[in-house]
């Protein structure tokens, strides 16, 4: 048997509540990470997957404290140890790579300073030696020319670029145990892969324990050899991660895959009910009772206990795990879209170009805007009456900025916004009667930021009801009450404020708003990016629901490739500001398609680990689109040469209606793709 | 970088053309001018007139505001009314005195300031920071001329360490101003640093709770290493600002503080000239006190983007 680098014994973490109840966040956890073995810790936000990879390196967040429970490393309970003695563990046998490295680097601390400063800590390298490690050490994570980043701070690197400087940081102690608490959200697609890659190489080169903590199923597929499922502070599930992502046997884990959106299905997964419950509001009984599809009466009153099956070398907390065994293999049924397409065009854009220059005196005084090589350039797309269609790209890829030009929060600088083949929206919003601003509303990203914390949700949903319609008393709140309904919230839900709410809830609250206006077009803006997994499905199916009701057209900005199947009639791509291919979506997420559609397609990450991520092309970033030519010249990995440099490539239509902006001839674009 | 130097600079000038342009226009709308106010009931024909020319207050309004801030830009203030020498001379001493008690109060605040905020943040919540923090707290809420005149009851009066009252000629030497202006620099400063020290506590509390200082503790930086590397630079930035502000507006302590201990500075002689209607040394005395408000701010802002590298480099860039 394999040696075990880290225990972790009955752990308990937790704080005190304003009534002085002892409220839990980890509840009794027990685990082993083995010498050279990457454990994956999957969970929502709020199921403590952090707070667990946190104590395993001793460190206990401001505000929690230890309840009960150890964590043994090297045969001492790091929890009880002194901060003197920590310090030497820290960095030198246990290394952390933080979830958000833009943030986790010290502003002015130069990268180079950053990395010696661990190797100064952690290693008797006399000072030329550290230097030479310190380009090893950027070397190994791929970073261009070593000796100029070195020189940097961290704000002048891209995000990608920042994870590997955190990634070589704690590469520099040389550690036992590396601990990645989400090292890649909120990196764009293909970084993300990229980096995954990275983390894989490394593990296998230096023999390393990981222990990888994300929400993200897809990321915790391709890297781990044994997967931990966590639940509201307790483990689910605990097995070899291909059995748990082939044959779930707890129902959680069974709903969750269930409900990811996959790039070879059409259609909207099934979602799970309900949410998380939040630390503290846990009862007798299982906490993922109400959630559950399989729950009996004995669920409610008996919380199981996590039971050890040796035929499978799996943990599971569930009573009717049996059950599951026999029919487990995620058959995932999903409900085919309808598209409630109308022949009739709602929304003509064409030939639109936005430019976030600055704009010169003489510019201002003329009002215009003179930028030759625009943010955004020769946008045209026309969207029917009842379409969802959808925007992808990395970030950067002007598809925010497209919504904002139409939402009027951003001037155009050239083109022609149209809606319903009438009236010009093009100018700015100031110039926009009521009418038109009611017809297209916008839902955010981030609900927490969209909503004002100081309204409840009924003077939330009711603005847009008294200022388009007047509506007032007894009628404004009957409409109040029905558009709830609609969101799937009670009538006990208006005197709530935004922060009673969870995610979901929230973002539905937003939906609302949206809806209150009876708009003709929604224009939704990486709607379920903040939401939980098994949240974003539910969310997703309210979307389609409205719309199959209320017949609104959307235009929906997406980096998840696999949501936007999901849910879209037709997709367009963007790079740095200009169209790729824009075609039906079944026909996108088939060749022939647009070279950097095919990277954006290889980097998903699915939730099996049978498939892998295929890195066409590198992650650089560029920072403005070339001056002529193709958009995507600096990364295609299939260029032509002088033509792609100079000219800029036609739209080829395919026979199924797809058009593809390149000057490989189809055919040929075709052929190597099709492996 | 440069450009935005010079940007701020030109700025500033600006600023200080509006406010002589405003005290200018609010002098000329007053009723009376210094000629009636000197000449009190003989205000009136060939006198007046004399007097008129001899001010040259018998040119159009314009021509005397430029010709005023021609020479107000090489120094020269033109006349005082009430003792009818030159302002210059009149400004001289007082500018050195005040200057005195400033920046005696500054040096002295800053550094106290620094340490505690600091030390309030570090032990955040325990007895270090609940005590200093109560004191400051207390500090901050009584004004000056409160704090000023129990300061004289106690020491002076009570304990007779220290002269209260400051009964020394304008053009006293250094040595023989030293003990008379220990009790004022200690009513400016206490408020002054109890600010800052607040400031400065709020703003190392926020970076030790960013996600880089909880990297720095993960990686094994020893304590104090990372307080001083990490965490430090990165409070103090921000707290530049706010102590350009606070000394800016110190200003308006000293005013006070040197009325209440009868203190031979600016401040004082603002309250004179404008109880004595002497109008030239009032001008003076706004575009003075205006000019060190706009250069401590500017020096504050160029300090900011000298030490903030996401400044600095963002205009190299550009």
């Amino acid at each position: 048997m394999t040696e075990i680098i880290q225990k972790v014994k009955n752990l308990s973490i937790g704080f005190k509540s304003k009534k002085g109840e002892e409220i839990l966040i980890l509840r009794n956890i027990s685990t082993n990470i083995k010498k050279g073995e990457t454990v994956g810790i999957v969970g929502e936000s709020g199921s403590g997957k952090s707070t667990l990879a946190l104590a395993m390196m001793g460190y206990v967040k401001h505000g929690l404290y230890t309840i009960g429970g150890e964590c043994e490393f090297n045969s001492s309970n790091l929890l009880k140890m002194k901060n003197r003695d920590l310090e030497k563990i820290r960095g030198r046998k246990i290394a952390m790579i933080p979830q958000n490295a833009g943030q986790a680097l010290t502003p002015n601390l130069k990268i180079g300073y950053q990395i010696d400063e661990a190797l100064q800590l952690h290693s008797d390298l006399k000072e030329e030696e550290r230097e030479q490690k310190i380009s090893e050490l950027l070397n190994k994570v791929r970073l261009p020319s070593p000796e100029t980043i070195a020189l940097r701070y961290p704000h002048e690197l891209s995000g990608g670029q920042q994870q590997r400087v955190a990634v070589a940081m704690a590469l520099a102690g040389t550690p036992d145990l590396l601990l990645l608490d989400e090292p890649t959200t909120g990196l764009d697609v293909t970084t993300q892969a990229h980096v995954l890659e990275l983390l894989n190489f490394i593990a296998k080169d230096t023999g390393t324990s990981m222990v990888y903590v994300s929400h993200d199923l897809g990321a915790i597929a391709q890297v781990s050899d044994r997967i931990i499922v966590m639940y509201s502070g307790e483990i689910v599930l605990e097995g070899p991660s291909r059995d748990i992502l082939k044959k779930p046997i707890h129902p959680y884990t069974y709903g969750l895959l269930k409900s990811i959106p996959k790039l070879s299905l059409a259609g909207l997964p099934q979602s799970m009910p309900g949410s998380q419950p939040q630390p503290g509001t846990m009862h007798r009984g299982c906490s993922f009772f109400e959630r559950c599809d399989f729950s009996e009466e004995k669920c409610k009153s008996n919380s199981p206990q996590l039971e050890y099956l040796e035929e499978l070398n799996t943990s599971v907390r569930c009573f009717n795990h049996k059950s599951l065994m026999n029919d487990s293999q995620v058959n995932q049924t999903v409900n085919k879209i309808k598209t409630s397409l109308q022949d009739k065009e709602i929304l003509n854009i064409s030939e639109v170009s936005i430019s976030y220059a600055k704009q010169k005196l003489l510019d201002q005084v003329l009002n215009r805007i003179s930028d030759d090589n625009p943010t955004v350039k020769d946008i045209n797309i026309n969207i029917k009456k009842g379409e969802t269609i959808a925007l992808v790209g990395e970030s950067g890829s002007g598809k925010s900025t497209i919504l904002k030009s139409i939402a009027g929060l951003l001037r155009t600088k050239g083109g022609i916004i149209k809606f319903d083949q009438k009236r010009n929206l093009s100018s700015d919003l100031k110039e926009r009667d009521p009418n038109d601003l009611r017809i297209i509303q916008l839902i955010f990203q981030n609900p927490d930021e969209s909503l004002n914390p100081n309204h409840t949700v009924e003077e939330i949903i009711a603005q847009p009801l008294k200022l388009y319609f007047g509506l007032k008393g007894e009628e404004l709140k009957k409409n109040i009450i029905e558009l709830l309904q609609k969101v799937r919230l009670g009538e006990f839900y208006m005197s709530r404020y935004p922060r009673q709410l969870s995610g979901g809830e929230k973002q539905r609250v937003a939906v609302a708003r949206a809806f209150a206006a009876k708009p003709d077009i929604i224009l939704c803006d990486e709607v379920t990016s903040a939401l939980d997994v098994s949240v974003q499905a539910a969310v997703l199916n309210l979307l389609q629901q409205l719309k199959e009701d209320f017949g609104t057209t959307y235009i929906f900005v997406s980096h998840d490739l696999a949501v936007v199947r999901a849910i879209s009639d037709r997709v367009a791509v963007l790079y740095q500001g200009r169209l790729c291919e824009v075609g039906p979506s079944k026909d996108v997420y088939q060749f022939p398609s647009h070279p950097y559609t095919e990277v954006l397609l290889g980097a998903v990450l699915e939730p099996d680990p049978d498939i892998k991520p295929k890195l066409v092309a590198e992650d650089i970033v560029e920072e403005k689109p070339p001056q002529k030519g193709c958009s995507f010249q600096g990364r295609c990995s299939r260029i032509l040469g002088d033509i792609c440099k100079n000219e800029i490539p036609p739209w080829q239509i395919t026979n199924s209606g797809n058009s593809i902006r390149c000057h490989i001839p189809l055919k040929e674009l075709q052929k190597n793709q099709i492996n | 970088m440069l450009f935005l130097i010079i940007k701020r600079i030109l700025l500033g000038l600006i600023t200080l053309f509006i406010v002589s342009l405003i005290t200018f226009v609010g002098t000329e709308i007053l009723p009376g001018d210094a000629c009636t106010t000197y000449l009190e009931r003989q205000a009136f024909g060939e006198q007046l007139e004399a007097c008129y020319r001899r001010l040259g207050l018998n040119v159009p309004a314009y021509e005397r505001y430029v010709s005023w801030a021609v020479n107000a830009i090489q120094g020269d203030f033109g006349y005082s009314l009430s003792g009818e020498m030159p302002i210059k001379e009149v400004l001289g001493p007082r500018i050195k005195n005040s200057l005195v008690l400033a920046s005696a109060a500054i040096f002295i605040g800053i550094p106290i300031a620094l340490i505690l905020g600091i030390v309030t943040a570090l032990w955040r919540d325990k007895l270090p920071d609940v005590a200093i923090s109560t004191v400051t707290i207390f500090a901050m809420t009584i004004p000056e001329f409160i704090s000023a005149t129990l300061l004289i009851l106690i020491i002076a009066i009570w304990l007779e360490w220290l002269p209260g009252i400051v009964i020394v000629p304008t053009d006293v030497s250094f040595l023989e101003l030293l003990p008379n202006i220990i009790l004022p620099v200690i009513a400016i400063a206490m408020i002054m640093t109890a600010h800052m020290a607040r400031m400065v506590r709020s703003s190392v509390i926020q970076v030790m709770a960013s996600e880089y200082v909880q990297m720095a503790i993960l990686k094994g930086v020893p304590y104090w290493k990372m307080v001083f590397k990490h965490v430090l630079p990165n409070a103090l930035l921000p707290a530049i600002n706010v102590v350009a502000l606070t000394i800016a507006w110190l200003l308006g302590g000293v005013v006070v503080t040197e009325v209440v201990f009868n203190y031979p500075g600016l401040g004082r002689l603002v309250i004179e000239s404008i109880s004595n209607r002497d109008l030239p040394t009032v001008q003076a005395l706004a575009i003075i006190l205006a000019s060190i408000y706009v250069s401590i701010n500017l020096l504050a802002d160029l300090m900011t983007l000298m030490l903030n590298p996401r400044l600095k480099t963002l205009q190299i860039r550009k």
